[in-house]
């Protein structure tokens, strides 16, 4: 039978072999962690302690401060040096950090006793996973309480958790759904309560046959659903997969829960397990430190805010050819200028390429494989044809707005065009120029 | 460790525009060289001038004109200058060929904007400024190897003649025509290096030759006079033209659903020049006529935006 998948799409190298067989490892805690009062979409969380206390690990450092915002917790037990300045690896500028330095071993200030969910109401499940300061851990860092309180009028019957992985390189996901399924599996069933949902679905790319495997054991008896997909990307953006796994299109401007569905990645459905079950606020992910420029690239289980210079020693050191530190995976990642860069909660990887030059830039010359590539419809041409020209309106007609900023047209592009870089800018211009939303 | 910033994704198709020119030029040595073999030296000369003389030009127009001081050659003027070439009759000189090397690349191309920017195939352009300049020349056909003067099959359905041409000549090559236009055989060899290597989508040639087919079809039906559909697949600049001319990335529309309307808009007008038309082939007009067309072809030929509900846009 054919696999599901959406229209459009490209085939990048993989290169997951560099990772997917290192098996997940703890490490040791951090000295020092840098925990950015932006560590989610939304408004910066509100610091309720200051320099010189005395924090535990868990402990609620900073409060969300507003409906899309989020808990932080403190990742190690010890004490606040300073609130300051550093490097952030997404909003790419120096924002505000609270250092904490390490005085002893993990001293647990837990949300609460250790638990099964099904103890739990629907209302008390959401609110120890608001408390737990739980964001997509996918890379959005979107609040997940807000996604699972949708408004009345919204009808929810599905939740999809991503398992399709389909950056390059990136191998983190793969190895939770190996060595984590029942967390996964526990924490999915949660948020199916949550939501009072019926039907879940994990979605996997058919690159990764043991993660199937694995996870078909894992939801026995569950009702849970595991659907293998066609390795693509962008496989694993939400609109895509949910095209894919049910033939649901979300509206242009829309969001999934107005097609009856949330998507969660397999690390927050995690993430969602041990808030509910073992009462952990989210103060530690998994982490793929990979590519041509690591000596031995590898899966770490890593504590919120721990410089990515320590990640990249733990997995043997960097060569000395490496010319870009990618946080994230190599499509939709972002460089950091030094690798003294503290890791947020949406990191999921950190990729070290060795890399030629920049290639030189041609003219457009309407080969059209921009369209093709597209999972959106979109013409990327026409798109930055209107948007250089400052015409951002007559863009926006066009669907400059539905951009998804996958990458699939600057991949493919043969003249080099950087053209999701260039939306990227466009729609940031068109969106303070309506007033709208800052970042 | 010298780290440098760059936007996502910081992977790249290995695609470029040298790559994607150099493999139509490859795509079209096999009809370049039976030229060569079927109508000899002089041919290889007219290539030779042809596209060197377009990529030197090209080359000197960006590099001294447009003063972009680190450019490198991209192949796209040979390309065109090719292309021109095996448009050419083997009775052209080469500084009549020169001008419309000119003409192509001077005017068709650089003129409108350089490449990607110009709305009619370059080549074509050149090639109808030389038939309209020179037409003695450019109408005088010759036979391969013996090199007489002779009418060529779209002539011959045209005006009449004893010599028929079968379609076994007509699809080998061994029939009076353009330097690269006689042999399908060779043409379709050259598509298919192409088609293997990803370059171009075959909606535009299957619509084009499908067109002409059909309609030759039925003018043949109702009067034999006007040709098989066969015959007028082999035996003009169809071949040629629908492979290599129509496909032209920068003048031809960014959709499939676009490249079908194209593929049948060039079709339709071929046809009609060759039945009704004043001369015996229509190729390089039709391709022409539908270049025009193309900024209109892409506004009603849009792929649907994923969610977009057509009410309300």
């Amino acid at each position: 039978m054919k696999l599901p998948t959406f229209r459009g799409g490209v085939h990048p190298p993989e290169r997951k072999e560099l990772a997917k067989d290192v098996a997940l490892r703890i490490l040791p805690l951090p000295e020092k962690v840098y925990v950015f009062l932006a560590n989610h979409a939304g408004v910066p969380a509100k610091p309720v302690v200051g320099p010189g206390e005395r924090v535990k690990t868990g402990q609620l450092i900073a409060q969300s401060n507003g409906f899309i915002s989020a808990n932080l917790h403190s990742p190690l037990t010890g004490e606040v040096k300073e609130i300051g300045k550093y490097y952030h690896p997404t909003l790419s500028k120096p924002d505000d950090a609270i250092v904490i330095e390490r005085t002893s071993e993990d001293d647990w200030e837990l949300l609460g006793p250790e638990t099964s969910f099904e103890k739990l109401s629907p209302g008390e499940i959401t609110e120890r996973i608001k408390q737990a300061g739980i964001v997509g851990l996918g890379g959005a860092m979107f609040p997940t309480s807000v996604k699972l309180s949708p408004p009345k009028d919204k009808k929810i019957d599905l939740l999809v958790i991503n398992g399709a992985e389909c950056e390059p390189y990136l191998t983190i996901d793969y190895r939770y759904m190996l060595e984590r399924a029942n967390g996964v599996v526990r924490g999915t069933l949660a948020i199916m309560k949550a939501l009072g949902v019926q039907r879940a679905v994990i979605g996997i790319e058919d690159n990764k046959p043991q993660a199937v495997a694995k996870m078909s054991e894992a939801v026995k008896g569950t009702g849970i659903e595991v659907r293998k997909l066609i390795t693509k990307y962008p496989q694993g953006a939400e609109k895509q997969l949910i095209f894919a796994l049910e033939k649901r299109v979300v509206p242009s401007g829309g969001l999934p829960l107005d097609v009856g569905v949330v998507v969660d990645n397999v690390g927050t459905a995690y993430a969602v397990y041990e808030a509910v079950e073992k009462g952990r606020p989210l103060i530690e992910r998994g982490i793929t430190v990979t590519g041509e420029g690591v000596k031995s690239p590898a899966n770490f289980v890593v504590r919120i805010g721990t410089m990515a210079q320590e990640l990249i020693a733990f997995a043997g050191g960097s060569d000395e050819e490496t010319s870009k530190v990618i946080f994230g995976g190599p499509m939709m990642g972002m460089t950091v200028p030094k690798i003294d860069v503290p890791v947020v909660k949406g990191t999921s990887g950190i990729t070290l390429m060795k890399d030629t030059l920049p290639e030189e830039e041609f003219p457009c010359i309407r080969c059209g494989n921009c369209t093709f590539v597209c999972p959106m419809g979109l013409q990327p041409f026409l798109l930055n044809l209107y948007g250089s020209a400052r015409q951002y309106d007559i863009a926006v007609e066009n669907g400059l707005m539905d951009c998804i900023e996958c990458g699939s047209c600057s991949y493919i592009c043969p003249a080099r065009i950087e053209l999701v870089k260039n939306f990227k800018l466009h729609k940031k211009i068109y969106r303070s120029l309506k007033g709208g939303a800052k970042k | 460790m010298k780290l440098t910033m760059t936007a996502a994704p910081h992977l790249r198709s290995g695609n470029s525009v040298r790559s994607i020119m150099l493999d139509v030029l490859i795509a079209l040595t096999p009809a370049a060289i039976w030229a060569v073999v079927t109508f000899g030296i002089k041919a290889l000369v007219l290539i030779l001038v042809c596209t060197a003389g377009a990529e030197a030009l090209d080359f000197f127009i960006i590099r001294f004109l447009r003063n972009k001081k680190s450019f490198r050659p991209d192949l796209s003027g040979s390309v065109t200058g090719l292309l021109l070439a095996l448009n050419l009759s083997l009775a052209v000189e080469w500084w009549q060929a020169l001008i419309g090397v000119f003409v192509s690349i001077a005017i068709a191309k650089a003129v409108f904007g350089g490449l990607g920017k110009n709305f009619f195939n370059p080549a074509l352009v050149g090639r109808v400024f030389l038939l309209i300049s020179f037409p003695v020349q450019m109408t005088s056909w010759f036979s391969p190897f013996d090199l007489q003067t002779s009418a060529t099959p779209m002539a011959i359905l045209k005006e009449g003649s004893s010599r028929i041409f079968s379609l076994q000549e007509m699809f080998l090559g061994t029939i009076p025509g353009s330097l690269g236009e006689i042999s399908a055989l060779l043409l379709l060899l050259g598509f298919g290096w192409l088609l293997l290597r990803r370059r171009v989508s075959p909606v535009i040639p299957v619509a084009y030759i499908g067109t002409v087919a059909l309609m030759a079809a039925i003018f043949n039906g109702v009067n034999p006079a006007f040709g098989s559909p066969l015959y007028h697949i082999l035996g003009g600049g169809l071949m040629l033209g629908a492979l290599f001319m129509a496909t032209d990335m920068v003048t031809s529309p960014m959709s499939i659903k676009g490249h079908l309307i194209f593929g049948v808009g060039c079709g339709v007008i071929t046809m009609v020049i060759r039945f009704f038309g004043g001369y015996p082939e229509g190729v390089s007009f039709a391709i022409l006529v539908m270049n025009a067309f193309v900024p209109l072809i892409d506004m009603v030929s849009k792929p649907k935006i994923f969610g977009k509900v057509k009410s309300n846009a």
